[in-house]
């Protein structure tokens, strides 16, 4: 039973559709990762799901709950945790706070937070708007973790961070994935190659390709057809 | 050096009222990105009401019947604001501009309303005799209503404040002016804390209209729209969606006017504000204590 399903969605961002018939599924353990250049509506896949943009389809749930005409409160409350591009921490909120407004739960999981950020937690009074990238990244991942989701949507999350601290948020992000499935958008195909097991292939608003990332990255044709890169990943 | 602190603690007596109307509309562009046209209704029918209440039910000039008088006007503004998000704002959810013109066509209504109910004349406010008399201040007479103005919104500055940083309530309606769609992706319905705002701002600017209405000496129907224009200028200097803002810059728009209408023609106060705005606008167009997006 997979942890997601989408059928034949379409979005829209103002009069724009941005999506058309997109379907995928996302497996109940483990990373599937959603790849595409540039542009291709990844984010706003993640968004339709969540309904933060316009959308019809069909959006369900592995609990069999059809969430596609449902308020985002409502589709996050049935444990669907979003970790957005560009983190979205409240910048003039203490990260404390930011965990704070996070909770979901009677007995959040400040022990998983603090075991994967164990530098997080002592920064509790400082203004989320001070921390570095990495930390910012670091307290948007800990917001989702702090509940026990059925599934978390990660967006971009080592966009822009220096090489150093790219390795410390898929190694947080590998442990994670031990605790929840993940629909993970990534362009570092390192980091790709290393978490995922499945991938779904985006171009122009539209599936081109699902399979294995094994598959996927094997053969350096496709994904020099699919993603534009040169270089072989598993190197 | 009397007429200096009597000129200051009038302005901070009307700066008080500036700040009574401009918390709740800063709080509610803030959150909701609507500029609220009906927030001098609020007011204007929190006045009238306080002083129906003073004139015919409770006698107004005691004490006991002024505090029903600020605790009804205050009621009174929570429970049209109430009404107003309830019946029509939320019925045009991310629709803004539709918002904003029906906060105009309410706010437009009850001033027709109340000047039908009660006549266009201003009408004498009845007031504790103790409110029209002075207290010495550094060898200055105060008249004790602008003492009264100030505590109260201070008092309401704070409470405010307890509410914005201490309660699950008030760490929610931060985080929404900041990033409201941020809040929905956390699982919280962001839509109940636009009532709550719409309630606190409707019960500060009621509860404004009573005390507006004491600085006056008489309640009039335009008595809202009137302090909502400076209420404007005061959100938009001070930052939208911060309450210390707000404070900072009635006390400083109240001050400005009071001072220049004084000192250099009487009516060049209003002319000096919108000047200040232009100034806050060209160089920090957040506002004082607003934040950069």
């Amino acid at each position: 039973m997979n942890v997601l399903s989408v059928r034949g969605l379409d979005a829209f961002v103002g009069e724009q559709q941005i999506l058309h018939d997109v379907a995928f599924d996302v497996a109940p353990a483990g990373v599937t990762a959603l790849l595409g250049r540039n542009g291709v509506g990844k984010t706003t896949t993640l968004k339709a799901v969540l309904g933060l943009v316009r959308r019809r389809g069909e959006v369900l749930l592995g609990s069999g709950a059809r969430i596609d005409g449902e308020p985002t409160h409502r589709i996050v409350g049935h444990g669907v945790g979003y970790v957005p591009e560009d983190r979205e921490v409240f910048a003039t909120l203490t990260v404390a706070e930011n965990l704070q407004l996070a909770v979901r739960t009677d007995r959040p999981r400040y022990d998983v937070v603090d075991q994967l950020f164990p530098d997080l937690l002592g920064r509790g009074r400082q203004p989320a708007g001070t921390l570095s990238g990495g930390q910012q990244q670091m307290l948007a991942l800990a917001r989702a973790l702090l509940n026990d989701n059925r599934l978390l949507l990660v967006d971009e999350p080592t966009k822009g961070l220096a090489p150093r601290v790219v390795g410390d948020v898929a190694e947080a992000l590998a442990v994670a994935a031990h605790r929840v499935p993940m629909l993970l958008v990534e362009q570092d195909l390192r980091v790709v190659a290393r978490l995922a097991r499945d991938v779904v292939v985006m171009a122009e608003g539209r599936v081109v390709h699902t399979g294995t990332a094994a598959d996927l990255f094997a053969d350096t044709g496709l994904v020099q057809r699919l993603l534009g890169v040169h270089r072989s990943v598993a190197a | 050096m009397s007429t200096v602190v009597l000129l200051a603690v009038t302005g901070l007596g009307l700066g008080g009222l500036y700040f009574l109307v401009a918390s709740g509309l800063s709080l509610i562009y803030g959150l909701m990105r609507v500029l609220n046209f009906a927030h001098g209704a609020f007011l204007t029918l929190g006045a009238y009401v306080g002083y129906e209440v003073g004139t015919h039910v409770g006698t107004g000039s005691s004490w006991p019947g002024f505090a029903l008088m600020l605790v009804v006007g205050t009621a009174t503004g929570a429970m049209f604001a109430w009404l107003t998000e309830l019946l029509l704002v939320r019925r045009l959810y991310e629709r803004e501009i539709e918002q904003v013109l029906v906060t105009v066509g309410v706010g437009l209504g009850a001033v027709a309303l109340v000047s039908g109910a009660w006549g266009a004349d201003p009408r004498p406010f009845p007031a504790p005799r103790w409110m029209s008399r002075t207290t010495a201040l550094f060898g200055a007479q105060i008249p004790n209503d602008r003492l009264v103005c100030i505590a109260v919104a201070a008092a309401v500055l704070c409470g405010l404040l307890v509410l914005l940083r201490r309660t699950r309530h008030g760490l929610i309606i931060r985080a929404g002016v900041e990033n409201r769609a941020m809040v929905e992706a956390l699982g919280i319905d962001v839509r109940r804390s636009f009532t709550t705002v719409f309630v606190i701002g409707g019960a500060a600017a009621g509860l404004g209209g009573v005390l507006a209405a004491l600085f006056n000496g008489s309640v009039a129907p335009g008595m809202g729209d009137s302090l909502l224009i400076f209420a404007f200028i005061v959100v938009v200097i001070g930052g939208l969606g911060s309450i210390t803002g707000s404070a900072v810059a009635a006390l400083v728009v109240a001050l400005l006017q009071q001072f220049t209408n004084y000192y250099a023609v009487s009516g060049l106060g209003d002319f000096m504000v919108v000047l200040a705005l232009a100034v806050v606008l060209l160089t920090r167009p957040v506002g004082l204590f607003g934040r950069t997006a």
